[in-house]
């Protein structure tokens, strides 16, 4: 630079700043905030160590039998009840914005029913059917003791997956609004039938609407699953609560417990990733993002 | 002359709630023809365009393509209604190109192309690929064959629908103003598959704004205001010497 200080032209060096070392603002009420936080967590880490938790017991229950069994059925169930629960969600979203009134009231009903009581109160429903049916099947034909068929598996999977079908179908159902009238009509015009229209074209759109909200709802199914613990279901939780009856580690047990499920909780978000890319092909704003 | 009728409406009727969209209209269109229908908005061109593929149910009248009545069956003097899957088949042999394209964003041009073939046809996809492929290189778009349209211009997403309609192979196409969605300058290589497609010998219904492309391709057009047809006949004619004072009054406001 001393060869633009030494030229008589440049007399008046004001506009000449380009070469200037920047110094970057100092953020002090960030730095404060940060250590602040800081210190709190060192302080809720140096609560646990010195807390009385076996941590051994923590590390030894890590991968016994029976929580691993129990991890198995926790994801068992939150995909059988998860099944269930979008099938029902389509076929009573598609129920819903059919023309037939009275296929559209029972959708309205359904939704009303399920989604008003607590999802713990229909598994316990299911569970004690017996009570007010002892046998079910056709008249005549055949019959079977109610407890027989009503495990703690099929109550769980019953009371989860219905009460889930009726959030879900809201979430087919904004999917559906989501497409633009034009779709529906391009399809009809290349000769679609309903079902066809709606599989080939519709619903691969509404997908694109619809997967960040089931993702969310199967995250929550995973967790929900635990209910199926008050039912006797030896889903994790549960399993986990008869090894703490024994040996009364009951914290150590439950933190063997959160670790899975936030295990499990990491592995979807990272699976539902995907899946939204998939879904998103040929759309501007998920491939800038790609 | 004898005309070889392919499609026939008569006395087509339409309201949605008091307003009567469409009153009355006959047409006759003659296989291998271009017809262009003209008219201020509102006048009931696409209402009539969308009841012969049966999007929209008329309230009386009738109409038939091919000699075949839409969307009814005739058992001595009833009409009964047909079924979903019927319509769906009658369709088939309908093609329609929208004005907001309406292409399926989720499927490739190709994909696009090849959706009604496979999936409706039950063409095997090998052969349905090679037609779409020569329909790609008609309407000039070979190397977008695997462009999502949301990558296309709105000129190029209408060739492919117009390559989309092809694909069934079908017996006439309608074009609900098919260049009024797109930019200025994309307006004449929509306009030229067009004429290309004409020139081919396809049926051809085009409701549109474009007079010079009405003048220069079509056989016949027509001209509606308010749900009637004020005035039909050839197409030099009808444009250049209108026997209504009302289609005169018309032309010259979209001239200026």
């Amino acid at each position: 630079m001393t060869a633009a200080t030494d030229s008589p032209a440049r007399a008046d060096d004001k506009y000449e700043i380009a070469h200037l070392k920047l110094v970057p603002k100092r953020h002090i009420g960030r730095m404060v905030a940060a250590a602040i936080v800081l210190l709190l967590l060192a302080g809720l880490a140096r609560a646990f160590s010195v807390g009385q938790i076996e941590w051994s017991y923590v590390r030894d229950f890590l991968f016994a039998p029976a929580i691993l069994d129990g991890l198995v059925n926790t994801l068992v169930m939150t995909a059988a009840a998860m099944s269930i629960g979008i099938v029902l969600g389509v076929v009573i979203a598609i129920m819903r914005i059919s023309g037939n009134p009275v296929l559209s009231s029972i959708a309205i009903g359904y939704v009303w029913v399920f989604r008003g009581a607590p999802a713990l109160l229909q598994l316990m429903l299911w569970f004690n059917l017996a009570l007010i049916f002892p046998t079910m099947g056709i008249p005549g034909l055949f019959e079977i003791r109610t407890v027989d068929i009503m495990t703690p598996f099929v109550a769980a999977m019953l009371g989860l997956g219905i009460s889930q079908g009726a959030y879900t179908s809201e979430v087919v159902r904004s999917g559906l609004l989501s497409v633009d009238s034009g779709q529906y009509e391009a399809a009809r015009t290349i000769g679609m039938t309903q079902m066809k229209m709606l599989r080939r074209i519709v619903l691969p759109q509404a997908m694109r609407v619809m997967v960040p909200p089931i993702g969310n709802e199967v995250i929550g199914m995973v967790k929900l699953t635990s209910l199926a613990s008050v039912i006797q279901y030896s889903e994790i939780l549960h399993n986990a609560q008869i090894i703490y009856f024994a040996n009364t580690r009951v914290l150590e047990l439950l933190l063997v417990a959160s670790f899975w499920y936030l295990a499990v909780v990491s592995v979807l978000s990272v699976g539902q990733h995907y899946i939204e890319r998939y879904f998103g092909r040929g759309s501007k704003s998920i491939r800038a993002s790609m | 002359m004898i005309k070889d009728i392919l499609i026939k409406a008569v006395d087509v009727t339409k309201n949605y709630g008091d307003f009567r969209a469409l009153d009355k209209v006959n047409m006759d269109v003659a296989r291998g023809e271009v017809s262009c229908i003209i008219g201020p908005s509102g006048s009931g061109k696409s209402t009539l365009l969308r009841c012969i593929n049966l999007l929209e149910r008329m309230d009386k009248g009738a109409i038939w393509v091919d000699d075949e009545l839409m969307g009814y069956r005739r058992e001595g003097n009833d009409l009964h209604e047909i079924s979903d899957a019927e319509i769906s088949r009658q369709r088939r042999r309908i093609g329609m190109v929208f004005q907001r394209f309406n292409l399926f964003p989720h499927k490739t041009a190709i994909e696009n192309i090849i959706e009604g073939p496979v999936h409706v046809l039950s063409e095997p996809v090998k052969e349905a690929r090679e037609r779409a492929l020569a329909l790609l290189e008609r309407v000039g778009l070979t190397e977008k064959a695997n462009h999502y349209p949301s990558e296309l211009s709105g000129g190029q997403q209408q060739r492919v629908a117009i390559a989309r309609a092809m694909g069934m192979q079908p017996d006439v196409i309608l074009f609900d103003e098919p260049t009024s969605a797109l930019d200025p300058e994309l307006v004449s290589e929509v306009l030229d598959v067009m004429k290309d497609l004409a020139a081919s010998g396809m049926t051809m219904i085009v409701v549109t704004h474009e007079l010079g492309f009405a003048r220069n391709v079509a056989n016949t057009v027509t001209f509606m205001e308010t749900g009637k047809v004020v005035e039909t006949g050839l197409a030099s004619e009808v444009l250049s010497a209108p026997k209504s004072a009302r289609t005169e009054e018309f032309i010259r406001a979209v001239h200026s």
